[in-house]
């Protein structure tokens, strides 16, 4: 069997996905930033800033948690958590954050913006530009404003100028666009901090790296801690970034299974759900060619999750060669599963997960009694303080007149 | 030569520019094209950007981002802005170019585009979101059955990509005239001359330059620099006015000759 390849070809494609599909506008924009990019990882003193700001800033090297009660409700494989719930900001979009944000400064920029679903890369965004004193500008549809008020509150307190995309889906792709519209009219002042690993070559790559230290990390968390590597490792995967992150290290560990969970919404049904491997073909979006929701006039699908920040009609173009070459699989995971999995977690660990992550965890507590003796790896890749008002909304038996019925059936 | 090579060779004889309209396929609605886009070539448009309507125009402005939407809300799709091609190639020789993003084309699968859209009288093909770096695989069918492949140009543009885009380019080069989305600007931006000028070091094929081109006067200025113009969010705009009513034809006649009377005064 041959060992799948680790780095895209010199214009960014992975097998046949990602590359470059923009206005020509663009074109030279995305070529400095792979030049500044290049030139930063060999460069000592930028390795060292971020080295710096990852560990004093960020909160870096997150904990391998294992998972005790967890697993032994579950009674089946030991479950181990990889932290970056913990880390500054409440998610793995840190990591991605810093480096970019260096590049900016490296490339002379003093204006950044980006896009947002959840709102947690919209959070470490505005928090880097605080940290930097740049200008930062975050769009977000409107349907993800509403149903992240926090997020967009926080940004706001952090200085950032949140605008509402109120057209399409109203969701992270929309947002994405008006992004890149945003980009190509301001290329002389303007980084464009993209959030995920998406989009036009390089992001996809250099998202990835800025987040490899994830499972680099666990890796060698798990060898100090079991001396032995999991069996399985668990991400949930919207563009992919905290996924890919986790993956990276694992690839050439043939014997570790790598699997991503969509967001498998009401049910696989067009329009409600945004899992790409469940009926998604290749296409071409916002820059890359991956694995796309469309319909059969290449229109693209809309999406529906409860977790804004898996909602996207396109998987990142690594993922599409993972899944191609059968190096990774991709599992889905329905909303309801997902606010169980959240659930769970909160009663047995005490860890409050957020609606991504919890979509990966479903997945391994669906398959953990099954599997005793394996060792599961789950990429708890943020908390979930952002979605209070979605947890309350899903459980009113914990709210307000309910309350203390509850409270009293379970005394 | 290609029909759009005979319109800039003919062109180029009378020394006369060349007037590009583009309309969003599908708006108002798809019944309605062959008539709107007779419209346009009464009142001196010469050749017809088809835009193909697209659910996540990230090149485009509120303008035709909005058309787009019009236009697939009224049933549009690929297939139709072939049958349209063919109504209006069956009364009329004006030159027409499929203008569109990249995900319905491949959709449809290239292979088979290119024979349909040649058969049904399209011309050419110029893809908003293709680089230079992915087109091959996407020029060669294209080509093969003889359509015209044109790229774009624009203000960022390092020399060796010019180069680059004016090898995948046929018919003619379409120049961006600004860094930016589409849609009408007040003044012609100032970076149109010098990338005409490094263009016209690097090929002999005709010029275009368009974005944000709204009014006859910026229509002539264009027009001294390049060898067409393209007007494409202005025209958008009367139809977004006008919509269905029986206003839509005469305005889009009288605004083509006014931007024509421009160019050629």
């Amino acid at each position: 069997m041959s060992v799948t390849k680790l780095e895209p070809d010199a214009q960014g494609h992975f097998g046949p996905y990602g590359g470059r599909y923009v206005p020509e506008t663009l074109m030279a924009p995305l070529e400095d930033v792979e030049r500044a990019w290049r030139q930063s990882r060999e460069d000592p003193s930028f390795q060292a800033e971020l080295r710096d700001l990852l560990e004093n800033f960020a909160g870096r090297p997150t904990a391998l948690y294992e998972a005790k009660r967890l697993t032994k409700a579950l009674g089946g494989a030991r479950i181990f958590l990889k932290r970056e719930d913990l880390l500054h900001t409440g998610a793995h979009k840190i990591n991605n954050c810093l480096g970019q944000v260096l590049l900016a400064q490296r490339m002379g920029k003093r204006r950044i913006i980006a896009e947002t679903g959840a709102g947690q890369h919209g959070v470490a965004t505005a928090t880097v530009c605080a940290l930097f004193g740049m200008e930062c500008v975050v769009y977000m549809g409107e349907e993800d404003m509403a149903r992240q008020r926090l997020n967009v509150f926080r940004m706001r307190l952090l200085g950032a100028r949140v605008v509402g995309v109120g057209y399409g889906s109203k969701t992270l792709k929309d947002a994405i666009s008006e992004a890149m519209r945003d980009w190509v009219t301001n290329i002389a002042t303007t980084h464009y901090l993209l959030g995920s690993a998406l989009g036009a070559h390089p992001y996809p790559v250099m998202v990835r790296d800025f987040h490899r230290c994830i499972g680099e990390e666990a890796r060698a968390q798990m060898l100090e801690r079991i001396g032995r590597l999991p069996d399985t490792v668990f991400a949930c995967v919207g563009g992919g970034s905290n996924a890919i992150g986790a993956f990276h290290a694992f690839i050439p560990d043939a014997q570790v299974e790598l699997v991503g969970i969509e967001a498998g919404g009401r049910g696989i049904r067009p329009g409600e759900h945004a899992a790409r491997f469940q009926g998604g073909a290749p296409g071409v979006l916002q820059g890359a060619r991956s694995y796309l929701l469309q319909d059969g006039d290449g229109q693209v699908l809309l999406t529906h999750s409860v977790s804004a920040g898996l909602d996207y009609a396109m998987v990142g173009p690594e993922h599409a060669w993972l899944h191609d070459q059968g190096r990774a699989s991709y599992a889905y995971c329905e909303d309801g599963a997902a606010l169980r999995a959240a659930l769970q977690l909160c009663r047995t660990e005490g860890i409050i997960p957020a609606l991504e992550s919890s979509h990966g965890l479903a997945e391994a507590i669906r398959r953990a009694p099954g599997e005793p003796g394996k060792v599961f790896l789950v990429n708890l890749s943020g908390r979930g303080d952002k979605d209070i008002d979605i947890y309350r909304a899903h459980f009113p038996e914990l709210d307000g007149a309910a309350r203390s019925a509850t409270e009293g059936g379970a005394a | 030569m290609s029909r759009i090579g005979e319109l800039f060779a003919r062109k180029r004889a009378e020394k006369k520019p060349v007037l590009i309209g583009y309309v969003t396929a599908g708006d108002p609605s798809p019944e309605r094209m062959p008539s709107l886009i007779a419209a346009l070539e009464r009142g001196g448009v010469d050749l017809i950007e088809l835009g193909v309507p697209f659910s996540d125009p990230v090149a485009d402005g509120p303008v035709i981002m909005k058309a787009s939407e019009r236009a697939r809300a009224a049933g549009m799709t690929l297939a139709r802005v072939l049958e349209l091609a063919r109504a209006v190639r069956a009364k009329s020789e004006i030159p027409l170019l499929l203008f569109s993003y990249m995900n319905p084309l491949i959709r449809y699968g290239f292979d088979q585009l290119a024979g349909e859209a040649k058969a049904a009288g399209i011309d050419g093909c110029l893809m908003t979101d293709l680089s230079v770096e992915e087109a091959a695989e996407f020029v060669a069918p294209l080509r093969a059955a003889g359509l015209d492949t044109v790229f774009l140009a624009a203000p960022t543009s390092p020399p060796e990509r010019l180069r680059k885009v004016a090898d995948h380019s046929s018919g003619f080069v379409y120049l961006v005239s600004r860094t930016g989305v589409t849609g009408e600007q007040a003044r012609l931006s100032a970076s149109v001359g010098p990338l005409v000028e490094a263009l016209r070091e690097r090929t002999a094929l005709p010029l275009a330059v368009g974005f944000g081109i709204s009014t006859p006067e910026q229509a002539r200025e264009t027009a001294r620099l390049a060898d067409g113009v393209v007007v494409g969010s202005a025209f958008v705009r009367i139809v977004e006015a006008q919509g269905a009513g029986p206003g839509l034809e005469p305005a889009l006649e009288a605004f083509a000759r006014a931007l024509k009377t421009g160019m050629e005064g």
